[in-house]
């Protein structure tokens, strides 16, 4: 079936509400507008207003209410409409929704799911195009999703729902109007393990979320070239699948992270940690990284472009790493 | 709500000062002009990003503002073109900023929601709702601090007022008795959440007064009444008497933003407001009392239109940031060394 991104979400909640009465939706203009980027547009008509419903501007409120309603036992998703209005739910994020299993000796689980959009690329300036789920990704308690494909957008939110504990779900907003084929029965997917996207020899190239498609570019362009680059797509941010990742690095012994967020202190950073730590001496290059510049997202088109990832950098980036193999091999 | 004003109260007010009523009739039309162009310009691609205009709105913006002073301090939101425009930021600069151009208020890094100007105290655009507020409230802090007179005035949507920084800024305000002036634009709307089905109490005055903090209701589509009951806000503000609360009854008549269907609301409403229209509704009073002719409304939207034009044909041949300077003003430059 030809199926879109969005409606690929759209659909993981419509039959997560035929599944389990305990579950609804709530956010800001998820009912009437039809969803800030209309993911649940339909809803409302649907499943009516208790189950799908519209909050005020409360982001704190309504994203704590979602922690409390998980303890007295629904299955809340709530969506916050970006990952930059979260900002302001933090405390009930970290402080408790994250804590609440641990600080309770194993007592009070907290079975939400948050669902937001992430990510740059559409001239909105620094304060609406922010890449957090890195910073997410740091906290202890959470699990952190980036669904990337089709199959993702719809097989990730159920088995989230089934998680105990509560799920963070990440959507790069460049990926919504994405189109393609999906299975007709397509349904939940595991949320434990990153994906090889695309096989390859010479170099891993590891990303997540809304820079998956510009990756895929890369490859292909550098198989043009003659280097054949494996695509690794991260899919879960926290817990990282390690084994996925060092099986790649033994593979092609040669590593690029690609990831939206800042250099300094990411996700990217903390990917190339691990790979260091425990495949060192597999490999043939440092580790390299492409990441947005430490900058806020600026709104003119040339320089948010030149701030955020592109396939030109990543593809210069595996060029460098592969280049610099045989460089050193030239010269033994 | 301040009593509204009878048709003889208006009549004789106009009289009284007909070249105040023609200026801020002037004032709203620039600001109606100027969006007009934006949202033809955002259709032909030279404006990206959000845009949301305040056209239905104008009264507010040109009754406060012509209420402050040049030293006093204006913090808004993302639908702020007006407010800018009105504070004193040039067209220019403004519709250059739009345009992502060096030569924007920003340098091209803030676009629409992002509007700055330190020369007109005009403290930002902000993309996230409520939170100018807390900025609103140290501006003000400073000032006491300082002994000086200022006033800061404050505007946000009715949807802001069910944040948490609304409350906290409020309760700030009023007990350490700063002068703020917080102007709510009660359009009715935040995005497609009417405001019965966000706020448990809608007279939005008695919510805030109950933060100990004076406040009224105002006629938002009233460009008179705005003047006149923000006048004596300030008056009030700078003179001591602590935090002041204006609710001004508005409504947008376009969409919230460039990408919003309008699912939520009925024409018929859209079209009742628009008879409402602050610009006409001034322009057809000082007609009726002979104070503007076919002259004077032709002088002044040639004007208007001039220099709207002016600030397109800037925009337009403007330079774009080198890519050089990407990493520029992410701290100061003293510190750099
Ligand atoms: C904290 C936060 N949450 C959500 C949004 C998305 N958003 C932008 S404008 C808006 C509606 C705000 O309504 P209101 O305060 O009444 O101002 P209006 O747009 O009507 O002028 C929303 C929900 C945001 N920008 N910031
Ligand atoms: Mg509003």
């Amino acid at each position: 079936m030809k199926t879109t991104f969005r409606e690929a979400m759209r659909a993981a909640m419509r039959d997560a509400m035929q599944r389990d009465e305990r579950v609804f939706l709530m956010g800001e203009d998820v009912g009437r507008y039809g969803g800030g980027f209309a993911v649940s547009l339909g809803l409302l008509e649907e499943f009516g207003p208790q189950r799908v419903r519209d909050t005020p501007l409360s982001e704190a409120g309504f994203v704590g209410a979602g922690i409390g309603a998980a303890l007295g036992g629904m299955r809340p998703i709530v969506e916050v409409m970006t990952v930059n209005f979260s900002l302001l739910a933090l405390d009930q994020i970290v402080n408790n929704a994250a804590t609440l299993l641990h600080m309770s000796g194993g007592q009070f689980n907290v079975p939400l799911v948050v669902r937001m959009t992430t990510g740059g690329g559409r001239q909105l300036a620094a304060q609406h195009s922010h890449s957090l789920e890195g910073w997410l990704a740091h906290i202890p308690g959470l699990r952190i999703l980036a669904p990337a494909t089709l199959e993702d957008a719809r097989g990730m939110l159920w088995t989230a729902l089934e998680d105990p504990d509560p799920v963070l779900i990440f959507e790069h907003g460049s990926l919504y109007n994405v189109a393609g084929e999906l299975a007709d029965d397509a349904g939940p997917v595991d949320i434990d393990r990153a994906a090889v996207r695309r096989a390859g020899a010479d170099v891993s190239i590891i990303t997540y979320g809304g820079t998956l498609p510009m990756v895929l570019a890369a490859a292909d362009s550098l198989s043009a070239e003659g280097i054949d680059a494996e695509v690794i797509d991260l899919r879960t941010l926290r817990p990282l699948d390690d084994d996925a990742i060092l099986a790649t690095v033994a593979k092609t012994h040669r590593a690029v992270v690609v990831d939206e967020g800042w250099r300094s202190g990411s996700l990217s950073a903390e990917v190339s940690a691990r790979i260091t730590e425990s495949a060192f001496y597999e490999l043939d290059a440092p580790v390299a990284r492409v990441c947005s510049e430490e900058v806020p997202v600026p709104y003119a088109k040339h320089l948010e472009e030149a701030a955020l990832p592109s396939v030109a950098r990543v593809i210069s980036a595996a060029r460098a790493t592969v280049g610099q193999v045989e460089a050193v091999a030239g010269h033994a | 709500m301040t009593p509204p004003m009878t048709a003889e109260e208006r009549a004789a007010l106009i009289t009284a000062r007909p070249d105040q009523a023609r200026e801020l009739l002037r004032q709203m039309l620039r600001v109606r002009r100027l969006e007009e162009r934006c949202v033809e310009l955002y259709s032909a691609s030279k404006i990206r990003g959000f845009l949301h205009v305040y056209i239905g709105e104008e009264a507010v913006a040109a009754g406060v503002m012509s209420a402050l002073r040049p030293d006093d301090a204006v913090v808004a939101t993302y639908r702020e073109h007006g407010h800018a425009l009105l504070r004193g930021v040039p067209a220019t600069a403004i519709m250059a900023e739009m345009f992502g151009h060096a030569e924007g208020c920003c340098r091209g890094r803030g676009g629409s929601m992002h509007l700055f100007d330190a020369d007109t105290r005009f403290y930002g655009g902000n993309a996230i709702v409520a939170g100018g507020l807390p900025l609103a409230v140290g501006l003000a802090l400073a000032d006491r601090m300082q002994g000086r007179d200022r006033v800061t005035a404050c505007f946000f949507g009715e949807g802001a007022m069910a944040e948490g920084e609304f409350h906290e800024s409020l309760n700030l305000a009023a007990l350490w008795d700063l002068p703020v002036l917080f102007c709510c634009e009660n359009n009715l709307y935040a995005m497609g959440t009417a405001l019965e089905r966000s706020e448990s109490q809608t007279d939005l005055a008695l919510k805030a007064a109950s933060y100990e903090v004076a406040s009224w209701a105002v006629d938002g589509m009233d460009v008179l009444a705005v003047e006149e009951s923000a006048r004596r806000a300030v008056e009030a503000v700078r003179s001591g008497g602590g935090p002041h609360f204006l609710e001004f009854r508005t409504y947008r008549f376009r969409a919230h933003s460039m990408f919003d269907p309008e699912r939520y609301r009925e024409k018929a409403e859209v079209e009742h407001w628009m008879e409402r229209d602050p610009i006409a509704s001034l322009r057809g009073e000082l007609e009726a009392s002979g104070l503007l002719d076919a002259d004077g409304w032709a002088s002044i939207t040639r004007d208007v239109d001039a220099e709207v034009d002016a600030a397109v044909e800037f925009a337009e041949s403007g330079t774009l940031e080198p890519l050089a300077d990407l990493a520029r003003h992410v701290h100061s430059e003293r510190s750099t060394a």
